[in-house]
Order: structure tokens, then sequence, then C-alpha cells
């Protein structure tokens, strides 16, 4: 009975060693660095999902209403560059014109239209250094805003911020050709519905 | 207005009133001493539109309908 009791009460505490120990080293570990444990906010989607609504009616107040449709249907905005020698300071071939595509959270991507050549990617965050819930993430769309404002305002202090990469360090150029290829089929239907011809792919902005 | 969880709306008020110009005038730099970027859209209705950026409240056009601030850019990897 003794040796029953005996052989109950080791396995009990073997277990309760085993289960608590992690927990107590963790403790002692911090203890010993001085740190304390900062409470992290818990993801909420619903939160998040309220905040990505607000971005996206603030983004939709601010851009045209072809940014916005095409933002809602293709998950991007196609912004024309501005500067005379061109995205990447070479001269622009043929007179060409340039443009970026602004995806959320993904490098600023300058291509060609004429041609569809990729020029190179534009490293940039807009990190929020107020960490509402821990997170310097900003929403979605209110990257997108971030961005779609920086570039038509002020590109070259922009680009000047960014990091300059090959095209497809961040973005697929498989992906990047094929959402110019959806981007050309979303606006003939777009004009298709409007009545209008088809837009040629260098088609520019009225500015 | 500032983008993000927070609160969208920072401050509002009328620039021809002199106490909501003060109050705007106030959160504007508060905005800017925090390293925010502020930026005005302009262009309405189907029209390319775009954005202006300021750095000072003086350079905000009197009939601007809003100011937006948002995160200071920063070179990315």
């Amino acid at each position: 009975m003794v040796l029953a009791l005996s052989a109950t009460l080791i396995v009990i505490v073997a277990l309760i060693w085993e289960v608590g120990w992690p927990g107590v080293s963790e403790w002692l570990d911090r203890r010993r660095a001085g740190r304390e444990r900062i409470p992290a906010p818990d993801y909420d989607p619903g939160r998040e999902q309220r905040a990505e609504n607000r971005a996206r009616q603030l983004l939709r107040s601010c851009v045209s209403e072809e940014e916005w449709e095409m933002y809602r249907d293709l998950g991007f905005i196609r912004v024309w560059g501005g500067l005379p020698q061109g995205a990447d300071d070479r001269p622009a071939a043929g007179g060409a014109s340039y443009a970026y595509l602004v995806y959320p959270h993904r490098p600023l991507l300058a291509y060609l239209p004429q041609t569809r050549e990729l020029l190179g990617e534009y490293c940039v965050d807009f990190p929020d250094e107020t960490r509402p819930y821990g997170s310097d993430r900003l929403p979605d769309s209110d990257d997108v805003l971030a961005r779609w404002m920086a570039l038509t305002a002020d590109e070259r202090r922009l680009l000047a911020s960014s990091n300059l990469h090959v095209a497809g360090r961040q973005v697929d150029p498989r992906r990047a050709t094929r959402d110019l290829w959806r981007l050309e089929e979303w606006e003939r239907r777009r004009m298709r519905r409007a009545g209008g011809e088809s837009p040629a792919a260098d088609t520019l902005p009225a500015r | 207005m500032k983008p993000g969880h927070g609160e969208v709306l920072l401050a509002e008020g009328d620039v021809e009133v002199a106490e909501d110009e003060e109050l705007l005038v106030a959160e504007f730099r508060r905005q800017i001493d925090a390293g925010m970027w502020a930026a005005v859209p302009t262009g309405s209705g189907a029209a390319r539109r775009e954005a202006i950026m300021v750095s000072s409240f003086e350079e905000v056009p009197r009939d601007a309908e809003r100011v937006i601030f948002f995160p200071r850019a920063a070179g990315g990897s």
C-alpha cells in the first residue's frame, strides 16, 4: 500500500515538474535578464476588418474612380510616372512613358507599359511607429493610400527614400506579367462598358 | 485625418474661425513633430487625382477639405 502510494506520488511530482518547469524556467530567465513581460494585444480579426473597411473608404475618397475600381477589382493601382528621365534614370526607350504597379505592402513595381518591360522594384515601407495594436503594419488600403499620395505628390522624394532592386526580387515577374495582362483586359472591358473604343496598352491618362 | 487603426479624424474645424484654426494648426504641428508626412488630396469626380505634400500649415490650400497624415516612408528590404 505504502509502496503504491509512494509510486503514485512520484509520478504526480514528475508530471507536475514536466508541465510546470518550462514556465518556471522562462520566468527565471526573464527575472535574471531584468525584463518584464509586455502584454501583446490579441489578434482581433473583427478589429482588423473594421480598420480595413475604414481604410478602403478613405482610399476611395482620395483616388479617382478608375483607380478605385482598379484596386477593387485587381488588388493594385497603376500610377503613371512623372519624372522626365524615367524611374530608373535611363532615357525612356522610344519616348515610352513609365508607370508603377502599387500593391499593398509590396515594392513599387516600375515598368514600361508599351513593352511590359519591368524596370525595377522600389522597396519602401510606411511603418506606423505608434504601433496601436502591437504592430507597425498599416491596413492594406491605408498602405496603398500612403504609397499613392507619396507617389503622386513627390515621386522623387519617395524614390529617394526607397531601396531600388532589380525586378523579380520580391514580386514574382510571372505574377507581374500576369497582372499587366489582367490590367489590359480590365481596361478593355471597362471601355467596352463605357461604350468607347478599346484602349491600347500605352494609353496615357489625361494630365 | 490619419490612416491606421486609431481614430481617423484628428481634428476638424473652419479655418475662417480663429479658434478652429488654432486647433487645426496645433494638431498639424503635433503630427509633423511626431514624424508624419502630410498630404492634401486634390481633384474631384472622375478626373485624374493626385496629392500635394505640405510641411507647414501655411502650405495647406485654404479651400482644402482635409489633410491626411501618414507615416514617413522608410526604405524597405
